[in-house]
């Protein structure tokens, strides 16, 4: 299978094309994040700034409370993910092992959940978590969020539950090893890996989540990252851009770094559940 | 524990005999924790909502809810707005999914190759996967931003005119938010595909070679059957969550100028949570599941009988 030099360039060209329009409205981020406002004022902006300055980020940190906003996605998301993963691993397990009606059940759930627009959802969920008291409450959105982050996880760790031969359990079990130890002490430390790529998976979805914050959270103390960034773009769609990218450009960073270590794992997961055995 | 255990392990030894109802059993105190939340937070929730829909239900009334059968759907199919909504949201489902697959096929073949650069490739198709989508919605503002913007600026160097604004533009809003929308949900398709193509034999593209098959051919012949169900699948999803997509849009037009950008789920969620109509909101919401359904079966049946004479 060789490729003729011509086709070789051809191919180079393609794939640099691909890199430049991938990556260019996330330099040109960048490059904003860092200008002065004159230099965003003025007719020609460049790529690189001129006069380069963090004056936007304390900028941002002023007009917005940033930090408050970071400490709720962060504190949501945490614990959205935790729980998540705690309650999906025993059913991905059972999905995995058995072919019982239930696990059936799970699976077509996980698919048809898949295509329901998010606005039939919200408005049952809007009324029930108010008479339940937990709208413009943290512990609200977390509970919506770990459903919401279920079907992707149990999806990943059902193809991790397959990867570990069921050899394995069966020989715990002779040796007199009790279900419940045979999950622990076998097949818990084999999945351990899978176990925190799902949860670093669900920890992104969630930090990154934007509709139900923006309908279940009222006042701004409670408002997580994503609903307090668009504050930044006034009423009549204006926005004080050097602000606006230096807290976009930081509310990025966590999901880029837990993304860059997880990337791997993520697409052999996604193969492994689609895979069926 | 030991107790279940003991009563357990006969079950276990044959497989093929009543096992699987003491299993059931075992498996329930496995199953509960996810299955609770589930049913009370999405199961009902959905059909709550399915309900909602033929009630008057709206936000902040003291009077009670009524059951009105049809009525919404019979005002809905009368909403010019909606409709107009609809109609949009197919263009942008559409307009995003199709370019999203082919440049994801392209890339991600390309990525199968042996190339320099490749690793880098990867990484930055990762980006847009892991950026917030409020976060992908501010960076094209920049990008689009008529005085401020990458885009008006390289026009403007290559002597193309002056540019304009993109996203006030009653013809360039939807154009320019379908560009955001392939870039955004290109990754994903890219990581897809390619794990698909991974899984293609090598054998049989190498034999392909030798035989003299073209890379079209071999294309065709090997790598397209094998990939096939990964690609149906993927754009089957694709097409779901772009119809249903909202924070991108939110963020980049709010769905104006004048409506041109307004998405379905941009006009369910004013109808819902400006305006209080929950149970109008439903409405849509059902219809919308409606019709997506049955586009995405005759469009899946379609490519499985095309796919049976190829």
């Amino acid at each position: 299978m060789r490729t003729s030099a011509a086709g070789r360039v051809g191919q180079y060209a393609a794939l640099l094309g691909y890199l430049v329009f991938l990556a260019f409205p996330f330099l040109w981020l960048v490059s904003t994040a860092f200008k002065s406002p004159r230099e965003l004022g003025s007719p020609h902006p460049t790529w690189i700034p001129r006069h380069p300055t963090l004056d936007n980020f304390r900028q941002a940190f002023d007009e917005q409370p940033l930090l408050r906003a970071a400490g709720n996605s962060l504190l949501a998301a945490l614990a959205a993910a935790v729980i998540a993963v705690l309650i999906a691993t025993p059913l991905a397990y059972v999905m995995a092992r058995q072919r019982t009606r239930l696990a059936k059940a799970a699976t077509g759930w996980v698919v048809v959940s898949q295509a329901f627009p998010l606005v039939l959802v919200i408005i049952p969920l809007f009324l029930v978590l108010k008479e339940l008291r937990l709208i413009n409450s943290l512990a609200g959105l977390v509970m919506v969020y770990v459903v919401w982050a279920l079907p992707f996880a149990l999806w990943m760790l059902v193809g991790y539950v397959r990867a570990v031969p069921g050899e394995l359990e069966e020989a715990a079990a002779v040796d007199g090893a009790g279900r419940l130890r045979t999950l622990v002490s076998v097949t818990a430390p084999l999945l351990a890996p899978g176990i925190v790529a799902t949860a670093l998976f669900a920890f992104i979805t969630a930090w990154n989540e934007f509709f139900f914050a923006l309908v279940l959270l009222k006042t701004p103390e409670k408002q997580t990252l994503p609903v307090v960034l668009t504050h930044f773009i006034g009423a009549e769609g204006v926005a004080d851009l050097g602000p606006l990218a230096a807290a976009a450009f930081l509310a990025t960073l966590p999901s880029l770094i837990i993304f860059a270590i997880i990337q791997r794992r993520i697409t052999g997961g996604m193969l492994a559940g689609a895979v069926k055995s | 524990m030991t107790v279940v255990t003991a009563t357990k392990r006969p079950a276990r030894d044959a497989p093929h005999a009543g096992s699987r109802r003491s299993s059931d059993r075992g498996a329930w105190f496995l199953v509960l924790p996810a299955l609770i939340p589930i049913l009370v937070l999405s199961v009902g929730p959905l059909l709550y909502g399915i309900l909602l829909a033929f009630t008057d239900a709206q936000s902040g009334r003291t009077r009670a809810t009524q059951w009105i059968g049809g009525l919404n759907f019979q005002d809905l199919l009368h909403d010019t707005l909606f409709w107009e909504s609809f109609r949009i949201g197919l263009v942008w489902a559409v307009g995003v999914t199709v370019p999203q697959f082919l440049l994801a096929l392209g890339l991600a073949l390309l990525l199968d190759q042996d190339l320099k650069l490749r690793w880098l490739a990867r990484a930055l198709a990762i980006i847009p996967w892991a950026m917030p989508e409020v976060v992908v919605g501010v960076m094209w503002r920049l990008v689009y931003n008529p005085d401020a913007g990458v885009l008006n600026e390289t026009l403007r160097t290559l002597g193309l005119g002056d540019g304009r604004d993109w996203l006030s533009g009653l013809s360039t809003a939807l154009p320019a938010v379908i560009v955001v929308g392939v870039w955004a949900g290109m990754p994903q398709t890219t990581v897809t595909l390619l794990a698909g193509l991974q899984n293609t034999p090598h054998e049989l593209h190498e034999a392909a070679a030798m035989d003299g098959a073209g890379a079209w051919r071999r294309f065709r012949a090997v790598t397209w059957p094998a990939l096939r169900p990964v690609a149906l699948a993927i754009t089957a999803l694709n097409f779901i969550w772009n119809f249903n997509s909202f924070a991108l849009v939110y963020v980049l037009t709010s769905g104006g100028p004048g409506g041109r950008t307004r998405l379905p789920m941009l006009f369910a969620y004013e109808e819902a949570f400006r305006y209080g109509q929950f149970g109008y909101a439903a409405a849509m919401g059902l219809v919308m599941v409606a019709v997506i359904s049955l586009l995405l079966a005759l469009f899946l049946v379609g490519r499985i009988k095309a796919g049976d004479e190829a």
